[in-house]
């Protein structure tokens, strides 16, 4: 199963509050009038320049093996294997939010237009995280359609550059899943064009095969640990046992 | 209040065409342009760095006054060229060879601009030839670079190795950053300096230049 999705603006539209947290703003801090108009004139610019697609493809366990290994470059232990060899469904999947926002940043940049800029550039970083968010949601209907997916179960997404996968594994994950369809080049680098894109491979299944440590050799090098805060989310999203009386 | 005193607050406030007004304002009075820009512009400047640096502003702030001081520098830069004042430093940035992200490196450029520096921003995916062209013709201070990718990385030390073969490795600085890089990262390939964000970005470089 391969899926083209055209997601509309209005369903990925980042708010004020989204785009000041982007910008190291605490949740809660006063803001004053400049910095609201700034947002939310940044919003209304996404909103014109904002050209959003998605794509999936869901990918056999064994199948992916070898776009994981890539070019061998990932790290000797990492917590992917042991997730992705125990789940009931996988699909490589990319987004994007377009071009156009990625070049008017730029141009704001150059003019002076420092806060402007700056605020596009959350809204485009934004909008991309919650366009993943939509094709996850897509995956996880489409699973459930089939009957491979239910409540008791969770879905988790993990990119090249994270945890272990070598960002060079862009290089078979764009070979399997050809997201140029929808306007995504991948450079030398291993870069995604237009740069407000997010790509990686989707997890389905059973809860608790989520959970891993986060004492990896590379976990040191990382400066979120966001891991943590994703594997909660599964876990405590868990379905609760129905204790209602009947 | 006098003029210098507005001006600087206005900045501080982000209020750009306060901003042009003012510094045109000091400029009818008689101010010098260099005092106009380092009591009221630079000055203001560094007072918004040590208030985001104390996490009492954040980014947007910043942001708005950076916008506002351009206002008035846009004003003074030609009477300073006029009267042949050196600035207090040129730093060349760039974005590494292979990596086209720029926020960053645009808020380095910002807040060393913010305090008192010539800026020659290369843009993104510099070669370390341009880079080290750039440096040599410019007579630029310091070389800082910018990547995102740990594939780009590695771009950072052939810059720095090319500076030792054209020896000109002693007439620069190298400062770098971006979210992959470490202060070890920095010192194995040869840097003077890690730069977390644009504020620590400026503490180095007025460091090198021995401005405070």
């Amino acid at each position: 199963m391969r899926r083209v999705i055209d997601i509309s603006a209005e369903q990925i539209a980042p708010t004020v509050e989204e785009l000041l947290n982007q910008q190291g703003v605490p949740p809660g801090a006063v803001h004053d009038e400049p910095t609201l108009r700034a947002a939310r004139e940044a919003i209304a610019l996404w909103g014109h320049l904002s050209q959003p697609m998605g794509i999936f493809a869901e990918i056999a366990i064994h199948d992916f093996a070898q776009v994981y290994i890539g070019d061998g470059r990932n790290e000797p232990e990492t917590p992917l294997p042991n997730i992705y060899q125990r789940a009931d469904a996988l699909a490589l999947f990319a987004v994007t939010v377009g071009h156009d926002i990625e070049q008017e940043i730029r141009r704001l940049f150059e003019t002076n237009e420092f806060p402007l800029g700056a605020m596009l550039d959350a809204a485009a970083s934004v909008s991309a995280e919650n366009a993943a968010d939509i094709v996850q949601d897509k995956v996880q209907k489409h699973l459930s359609v089939i009957g491979r997916w239910d409540r008791s179960k969770g879905i988790m997404p993990f990119s090249p550059g994270y945890c272990g996968w070598h960002v060079s594994g862009q290089r078979a994950l764009f070979d399997t899943l050809h997201p140029e369809e929808i306007g995504i080049e991948l450079s030398d680098s291993y870069l995604m064009q237009p740069l407000k894109s997010i790509s990686g491979l989707l997890v389905a299944g059973p809860r608790d095969i989520f959970q891993f440590d986060d004492d990896f050799p590379f976990c040191s090098e990382c400066a979120t640990h966001s891991c943590r805060e994703r594997i909660m989310s599964i876990i405590e999203n868990q379905p609760k046992a129905d204790t209602r009386w009947e | 209040m006098d003029t210098l005193q507005r001006l600087s607050e206005n900045m501080q406030k982000g209020n750009a065409d306060q901003v042009a007004r003012l510094t045109q304002q000091a400029i009818d009075e008689g101010c010098e342009p260099k005092t106009i820009l380092d009591d009221a512009l630079v000055g203001g400047m560094a007072v918004v760095g040590e208030k985001f640096k104390k996490h009492e502003i954040f980014l947007p702030h910043v942001l708005l006054a950076a916008k506002a001081m351009h206002a008035g520098m846009d004003l003074l830069k030609p009477l300073l060229v006029k009267d042949g004042i050196p600035t207090i430093g040129k730093v060349v940035t760039g974005t590494v060879q292979g990596d086209l992200h720029d926020i960053g490196k645009n808020l380095v450029g910002i807040m060393l601009k913010g305090a008192g520096f010539d800026v020659i921003d290369l843009g993104r995916d510099v070669s370390p030839e341009k880079f080290l062209d750039a440096a040599v013709s410019e007579k630029a201070n310091v070389i800082g670079m910018s990547a995102l990718l740990t594939t780009t990385m590695p771009v950072m030390k052939k810059v720095i190795a090319l500076a030792h073969e054209r020896n000109v490795r002693n007439q620069l600085k190298f400062i770098v950053g971006g979210a992959p890089m470490s202060k070890e990262y920095a010192q194995e390939i040869g840097a003077d300096a890690y730069c977390y964000d644009a504020v620590s970005a400026v503490e180095s470089v007025k460091r090198f230049m021995g401005a405070h």
